[in-house]
């Protein structure tokens, strides 16, 4: 039961990464690599404010901020610079290594004693394991709800017209440049929370905790998607959510039957390439029948 | 009475690779009055200038001499974004000017916002679907029975429909028809520019036509213009354009 409680409560927390690169990958419709550095950046913000005696609330805020400054930085590198996505994103993250030890100071920082958003005596209350869950839960529905809503402004639209088609929102007047920036700040600085609130659960940042990152993040988004099939922009928002708690479970599973820690990065490219190669696979081998809905993008009639 | 001028060009040049042995000017010293409700069709041969005239006036393709004037006044630096407060364009490409994940009526309201400001209210698509209905109910092949369908599962003729729909909701000061019927099979695409045509004069639009549709360059609008090696070598009004006929502007 422990268990349980505590992949779901991971999965939540983690949740927020797969929605913030959810905007990036499926609304933009490129891969953005920063978030390999934004996450432990996140974390190491966050943690280094906190044992500097900063409110947890302030130092998750500043993780925030921080994350959304890499992004910029890489939209910046690619809009104006016209530097490939790609590499904009791998520039960032490999510069934010260095950031986040001269941040950290060192490659691993403890929050052994100190408070973070579990802290507090509600938290306490709760049976083990449930603080996560409950933090996560609320994080979660307040990002979940104030982007559902972004998303059906006219600032929303333009922004997933630009993804959609990229000349045709440019001819109808929409700058993409900057819905381009606009959501790589949005989604790095979401994935820098993300990162500020695994470090906080887990009682530590590391320099190496962005490795491999991005590959959860896609898991999340791609096995929603596998799960539940066709689904409008909010639906999939909550999809994504669910995948990385399904995720988790994978993992447990993985761990449960005696794989350890250390080959969860080969388990978890495994999972997601599996996934990735599902439309094919089942127009090969006719799986129609089995797995009724897919990664293909909605077709149904739609709101 | 003579008609306002709506779009002048005046001297302009476009080269690629300048100021290389490679240098080829594409568009050579292009002098063009667009007057208030001229319906104007451009003929020309592959490489003659017209796409390229087309993105000038839009705004995606600079120039290197001479000056662009919109009711007066210089656009020549203005950007693309800028320019689609008063320019609006269909492409040839049907998969270029929709956005096929979002839905018909999503297009349309995307598009009656061409040129302006987007802002964080909420868009507010149902208070429009009644008006959608009736203007898509304007256009062939049934598109107003699939306000609610994402454009990428549009036929090409209804997703060509939609574009120019989208390019004249919000009534353009110059509208550019890049061979917009080009893709269509014979009947969607007299039908489209049966439409464009009922449109462009009910509207009172200023709109210019690339077309490799001799009769269709004939029959629609009143002027014809024909392009070629970069240059318009010809300019016929309404009057000399009835008279002509299509074995003459074989020439080009």
């Amino acid at each position: 039961m422990n268990l349980i409680t505590s992949s779901i409560g991971q999965g939540l927390l983690w949740g927020l990464l797969g929605v913030g690169l959810f905007l990036t990958f499926r609304i933009l419709d490129f891969p953005d690599m920063t978030v390999e550095g934004t996450f432990p950046l996140g974390a190491a913000v966050s943690v280094t404010a906190i044992t500097n005696g900063l409110n947890p609330l302030i130092a998750t805020l500043l993780a925030f901020l921080a994350g959304m400054l890499a992004g910029l930085i890489t939209g910046l590198l690619y809009t104006k610079g016209r530097i490939p996505i790609l590499l904009a994103g791998i520039l960032v993250m490999t510069a934010c290594y260095s950031i986040n030890l001269r941040i950290m100071g060192t490659s691993n920082v403890s929050l052994l004693g100190k408070q973070t958003l579990f802290s507090g005596q509600f938290f306490a209350s709760l049976p083990k394991f449930f603080d996560s869950v409950v933090l996560g839960l609320i994080i979660i529905t307040i990002v979940v709800a104030i982007l559902a809503i972004f998303l059906q402004t006219n600032l929303g639209q333009a922004f997933i017209a630009t993804g959609d088609n990229e000349k045709m929102a440019k001819s109808l007047g929409i700058n993409t440049d900057q819905m381009k920036n606009m959501g790589l700040m949005v989604s790095n600085g979401m994935i820098a929370v993300s990162g500020a609130l695994i470090a906080q659960s887990d009682g530590y940042a590391d320099v190496n905790m962005g490795i491999g990152i991005i590959v959860i993040g896609l898991a999340s988004i791609i096995i929603g998607e596998v799960v539940f099939g066709e689904l409008t922009m909010n639906q999939r928002l909550v999809a994504v959510v669910c995948g990385s708690i399904i995720y988790r479970f994978v993992l447990l599973l993985v761990l449960k039957a005696g794989f350890n820690t250390n080959d969860l990065n080969l388990i978890s490219s495994l999972v997601l390439a599996l996934c990735l190669m599902l439309p094919t696979l089942r127009k090969k081998f006719h799986f129609d029948r089995i797995l009724k809905h897919g990664v293909a993008m909605p077709t149904k009639e739609r709101d | 009475m003579e008609r306002p001028v709506i779009l002048e060009l005046k001297n302009v040049s476009v080269y690629v690779n300048r100021h290389t042995t490679e240098e080829i000017q594409i568009l050579k010293n292009i002098n063009l009055k667009v007057y208030k409700n001229d319906f104007i069709t451009l003929l020309g041969s592959n490489g003659a200038g017209k796409s390229t005239l087309f993105n000038v006036i839009a705004g995606n393709q600079p120039i290197d001499e001479g000056q662009i004037l919109v009711n007066g006044h210089d656009i020549s630096n203005m950007s693309e974004e800028k320019r689609t407060k008063f320019i609006s364009r269909v492409f040839q490409d049907p998969k270029l000017g929709t956005a096929p994940r979002m839905t018909v009526a999503e297009n349309l309201l995307l598009a009656t916002k061409r040129g302006s400001r987007r802002n964080l209210k909420l868009r507010r698509l149902k208070q429009h679907l009644a008006e959608f209905k009736q203007i898509t109910a304007t256009m062939p092949n049934r598109l107003s029975e699939r306000l609610k369908t994402p454009t990428g599962n549009l036929s090409g003729g209804q997703r060509q429909a939609l574009s120019f729909l989208m390019a004249t909701i919000k009534k353009p000061a110059i509208l550019l028809l890049d061979e917009h019927t080009a893709a269509l099979d014979p009947k969607t695409s007299a039908e489209l520019m049966e439409a464009t045509q009922t449109r462009v004069t009910e509207d009172e639009l200023t709109a210019l036509m690339i077309t490799h549709q001799l009769s269709d360059a004939v029959t629609y609008g009143n002027r014809l213009l024909v392009m070629k090696d970069g240059r318009i070598t010809q300019d016929l009004d309404a009057v000399t354009k009835a008279n002509t006929n299509i074995d003459e502007l074989m020439i080009y």
